[in-house]
């Protein structure tokens, strides 16, 4: 596991963050404790697919094809971060490192998010196509991690569940639009949908951190039954097929990425890390 | 069916002693920055203010996890209790039990409408797996300008993540809608 904790490093070792109480309580679920190292790493799991994802939607914001559209992935963007927010700002009381330790001063291998969300923007339909696969992968995580045997994951799937459930919505009734279009509108749908469908596997697979979770984490394994049932009926009308075909290698929940992942993040960290400990 | 005066214990759990309630009286005065027509309680926002012998503890619950508006209420708490004499004041937030659109007053349902959004329609209810609960009903929206029910979704997302965007067929108005949550 690379995920190192400098206890011992100096707490200014990137410039010192002020940070007062009330930021500090932010996000805090009343009664809440401190994540155990494992639920630490369970944490940093599902908010780096939310942290990732959300910088991806972020850069349609002017490029949409439409206002609505702008207006739409930002909002999403926006509901990812908060769960981001709160996953983060729990997996860090475990090393004592806030939100914002954890997303701009960790690098690529320190990431634990998965393949799919790290998959580029592409044209319209690759980023419909990635958010009707992922949006239905959290809706069905969160609807079940709402009876997690940790209160604080409990309650922030409790929250995020409601926004997934939009999200899924938007997104099937865009891939039913493009797949019933036009030829054009057709075609990229289903170049997308086989574009992205190798990194599927991957959201479902068992990492052995899931054994030692049992109550507290739901096995991705035990998600895809539910997740398969939930998009065949949007398939069928959009007249789409499953894509077969290779599996890509995945290894997201290890630190090992593609390489599209360090140019997002140098992206999303330049102005902390130019400008340590800048507020405004 | 939930009574009127148990839906008012959920949705707005004044405190029961008089010092928290007085400070609670102060707290609700807070708006929303986005729509300023709706205070911290209309939106059920707020949910317990806590005086004790040396310092008062406010607890709010967001919107949507990722709201901007959420800094501003909590800053803004801090600052009307701090003026109205109130020392040692924190506010925390909360994600549980999950905010809902039921929670919102009638009061602030009829404030949002007078503004120019359409209140939300129905109750709250998460639809797909997990044991089978209340089924959504899609209800019309109702135009805030001529209260036609000829109306239809332009966008699921609008200029908040609380709201949509609609248009009224019949007056031809773009309007905000609060969606449920």
């Amino acid at each position: 596991m690379s995920e190192q904790i400098k206890a011992d490093a100096p707490a200014d070792d990137h410039g010192h963050v002020a940070v007062d109480v009330t930021t500090l309580d932010a996000e805090l679920i009343e009664g809440a404790s401190h994540a155990t190292p494992d639920i630490a790493e369970y944490a940093l799991w599902l908010g780096d697919d939310s942290l990732v994802l959300a910088q991806q939607l972020g850069a349609w914001i002017s490029r949409a094809p439409e206002l609505e559209e702008d207006v739409a992935l930002g909002n999403v963007a926006l509901d990812l971060i908060g769960h981001a927010r709160s996953l983060l700002h729990y997996a860090g009381t475990a090393s004592n490192r806030t939100e914002d330790d954890l997303a701009y001063w960790r690098t690529e291998p320190d990431f634990r998010s998965l393949h799919i969300v790290e998959q580029p923007n592409g044209d319209f339909a690759h980023t419909i196509a990635r958010q009707f696969i992922v949006s239905h992968y959290l809706f069905e995580l969160y609807s079940r991690l709402r009876a997690s045997a940790d209160e604080t994951l409990a309650a922030i799937a409790a929250k995020a569940v409601k926004e997934v459930d939009y999200h899924r919505d938007h997104s099937t009734q865009w891939v039913l639009r493009l797949a019933q279009g036009t030829d054009e509108s057709r075609r990229r749908m289903i170049t997308a949908l086989s574009d992205l469908w190798p990194y599927v596997e991957e959201i479902f697979r068992d990492d052995p951190l899931i054994d030692r979770l049992e109550g507290i984490a739901v096995r991705p394994s035990s998600l895809l039954a539910a997740f398969d049932a939930a998009i065949a009926p949007v398939l069928a009308e959009a007249e789409l097929e499953v894509p077969r075909g290779f599996i890509a290698s995945g290894g997201g929940r290890t630190g090992k990425h593609s390489e599209h992942l360090a140019f997002l993040l140098a992206e999303m960290q330049v102005l902390t890390r130019a400008h340590p400990g800048a507020s405004w | 069916m939930v009574t009127t005066a148990a839906h008012e214990a959920i949705s707005r759990p004044r405190p029961t002693d008089a010092a928290s309630l007085a400070a609670w009286t102060i707290a609700a005065q807070v708006v929303d920055p986005e729509i300023p027509v709706l205070t911290i309680e209309d939106l059920g926002v707020l949910r317990s203010v806590r005086v004790t012998s040396d310092a008062v503890a406010v607890t709010l619950t967001p919107t949507y996890s990722g709201c901007p508006a959420m800094d501003a209420m909590r800053d803004d708490v801090l600052a009307v209790l701090a003026s109205a004499g109130y020392e040692n004041v924190s506010v925390r937030l909360v994600l549980s039990p999950a905010w809902t659109t039921d929670w919102m007053s009638e009061i602030g349902k009829n404030k949002l409408r007078e503004y120019g959004i359409a209140a939300p329609t129905g109750h709250a209810t998460v639809r797909g797996s997990g044991p089978a609960g209340p089924i959504p009903l899609k209800m019309a929206v109702k135009c805030p300008r001529c209260s036609s029910l000829n109306t239809r979704e332009l966008a699921h997302f609008g200029s908040t993540s609380c709201k949509s965007l609609y248009e009224c067929r019949d007056c031809l108005e773009p309007f905000d809608y609060f969606k449920v949550l």
